[in-house]
């Protein structure tokens, strides 16, 4: 009930607001919104296309006579694969929620002692994640795949797991939220006899809520995306998004059903944006590190 | 103070007793490196090594069918001294990461600022916009309608129309213009990681911070930002910083999509896409290697100018 009244104090107090103001600021987001907004837009309207406008030039961003037939045709050529259709999806579904709660949970395991201890070699450990973020991938990929073959992971799902636990974004993420916690809150946890573990699911991962939503948000849309590349050759343990680009990949035919898969790769992702990102915006009673 | 007795002791014996308080430390720890140890696996095996070998094999000359075989610096030296392409790409992603690196980084700073005051089923509906050309994987298309060479193209037909143009420009293939498209569309493409950090740093802020300071006489929103906003998200403003170097630092997909690849008179060469060249169409694995390294190295050293910067936020 306190919390509730001082929100009230905050929204009464804001300072320099004018009508004007507002108008301005919320035509500068609009013009800038419908910009960005374009590409989802057109996704969207591009799926319920009849071919002929699909194919139409210049492009026409809204559809004018909405029609189902892509998503048909798509139904109809997925249920006619080698490999059921289900198969594929459990595969994304597998790789992307074990790999999205998986590195989640790694990385902020780890990020909680590197962010709050000091102890031998957690100085060179922390430098060593940060400077990996600048290095570019694109030539580190033949050592990748020498070593994901050596240890035998080719061909699993293993191989697109185990380096996604790795992801240093994800560490220095949490570990850039967790360093804000102020110190005097493990300090009391322990007195309480709370051990390190304990420490940080019952307070670390509470308050570093927006951080870990946030990283769910990037590692599912990396995962969901993901085709397996080079180190999956196994058409049963591929992943949906390899064999909805084949269907696309066959050509100028195939135009009317590309534009559904585009909406349906696009919009499993959105959902979970949608969500994660209700979730850290919390209402601002609420949020709020405190000490 | 040690004593004078303690520094002539042997230095064997010394050295024995820092390990030994070392491995105490070790011990008192243990938890934690279990706690670390998954990650660092995961990371020793597929980030780090890929990352070292990349690095050695950046002094030899290596095609990727026979062993690779040492050069010392050649790589180096042919890069810097005689590699004019190289040049040209130095020149255009220094351009680009000086022009897009601060923009992009106050834009999604101001943008998460705004946002964070709205209501919030607005606040979930415009992170989703903004967000949009990072989810929606045809970002490209827009430009390509746009900057189309043909009278056809949006900008072509709008500035005809508009009397600024007797003819079409080739945008996407006059030298003079490609690298200003370029940096016009990363700044557009730039809503990606940092902006979801700083949304998500917002929430993070002590609200009792604000009445405190409305008490200790801020005035304005001005100084509301600078005094207490700021501060209190100094460890995303980091984060957004590193996301910063490296996504101005590598941009090379914008150019290789609305460019093409190669670009003409290599107007949209990039460090990034030379490295692709000669990585994956080349085959000469080593000079590629030696490409990244040196661009790994100019962005640590970016990072460590901005980190001084950043330290005077706030004050």
């Amino acid at each position: 009930m306190a919390k509730e009244k001082r929100l009230e104090v905050r929204y009464g107090t804001r300072l320099n607001r004018s009508l004007a103001g507002d108008i301005i600021l919320f035509s500068f987001l609009a013009l800038l919104g419908s910009f960005s907004a374009w590409p989802m837009a057109f996704v969207i309207n591009n799926a319920f296309k009849p071919l002929n406008e699909i194919l139409l030039f210049p492009p026409r961003l809204f559809v004018r006579n909405p029609t189902l037939s892509n998503f048909r045709d798509l139904v109809s050529l997925m249920s006619n694969s080698w490999v059921p259709l289900s198969r594929y999806v459990f595969n994304t579904l597998f790789i992307t929620c074990l790999g999205t709660a998986g590195s989640v949970f790694i990385s902020s395991l780890a990020a909680f002692p590197l962010a709050k201890f000091r102890f031998p070699g957690s100085g060179i450990i922390s430098k060593m994640i940060v400077y990996s973020l600048m290095f570019s991938a694109a030539v580190t990929g033949i050592p990748s795949y020498i070593i994901i073959s050596r240890l035998g992971l080719l061909d699993s799902y293993g191989a697109i797991l185990l380096p996604t636990f790795g992801t240093t974004l994800g560490l220095y993420l949490m570990q850039n939220f967790m360093g804000q916690v102020p110190n005097e809150l493990i300090e009391s946890a322990r007195m309480d006899g709370a051990g390190d573990f304990r420490v940080y699911w019952s307070i670390m991962m509470p308050l570093a809520r927006p951080a870990w939503l946030t990283l769910v948000i990037l590692q599912f849309q990396g995962l969901w995306g993901t085709t397996g590349g080079t180190y999956i050759y196994s058409e049963k343990l591929k992943p949906l998004s390899y064999a909805l680009s084949q269907i696309v990949d066959s050509g100028v035919a195939r135009t009317g059903v590309a534009a559904a898969v585009a909406l349906f790769m696009l919009i499993v992702p959105l959902t979970v944006f949608v969500i994660s990102q209700s979730n850290v915006m919390e209402t601002m009673a609420t949020s709020g590190i405190k000490e | 103070m040690a004593s004078k007795g303690q520094q002539n002791r042997p230095s064997e014996a010394r050295l024995r007793e820092k390990l030994h308080i070392l491995w105490n430390e070790i011990n008192r720890n243990k938890v934690k490196y279990v706690m670390i140890a998954p990650f660092m696996i995961s990371f020793f095996l597929f980030v780090f090594l890929p990352a070292l070998s990349s690095i050695i094999l950046s002094f030899t000359n290596f095609n990727m069918l026979q062993r690779p075989d040492f050069i010392g610096y050649q790589n180096y030296a042919k890069l810097l001294l005689h590699d004019e392409v190289f040049a040209i790409a130095i020149r255009n992603t220094l351009l680009i990461a000086f022009i897009t690196g601060p923009l992009s980084y106050l834009l999604c700073f101001i943008l998460a600022w705004l946002i964070n005051e709205l209501s919030r089923p607005l606040r979930v509906l415009l992170t989703v916009v903004f967000y949009a050309p990072s989810i929606s994987g045809n970002a490209y298309l827009i430009w390509k309608l746009i900057f189309s060479s043909d009278v056809y193209g949006y900008a072509n037909s709008k500035l005809i129309d508009w009397g600024f143009l007797q003819e079409p420009v080739l945008w996407l293939q006059d030298p003079q213009y490609i690298i200003w498209i370029i940096i016009l569309v990363q700044l557009w493409l730039s809503l990606g990681v940092s902006f979801l950090a700083f949304i998500a740093g917002l929430q993070n802020v002590d609200r009792t911070l604000y009445e405190a300071g409305a008490i200790d006489g801020v005035r304005n929103r001005w100084q509301e930002l600078w005094y207490i906003t700021l501060p209190s998200m100094k460890p995303q403003l980091l984060f957004g910083a590193v996301m910063q170097i490296t996504s101005s630092f590598s941009v090379g997909e914008v150019s290789m999509q609305l460019a093409g690849f190669p670009s003409v008179a290599y107007a949209g060469r990039t460090v990034l896409t030379h490295l692709i060249d000669y990585g994956t169409i080349r085959f000469e694995m080593g000079y590629a290697s030696a490409t990244a390294t040196l661009l790994f190295l100019s962005m640590i050293f970016a990072n460590l100018v901005i980190q001084q910067l950043l330290r005077k936020v706030g004050q």
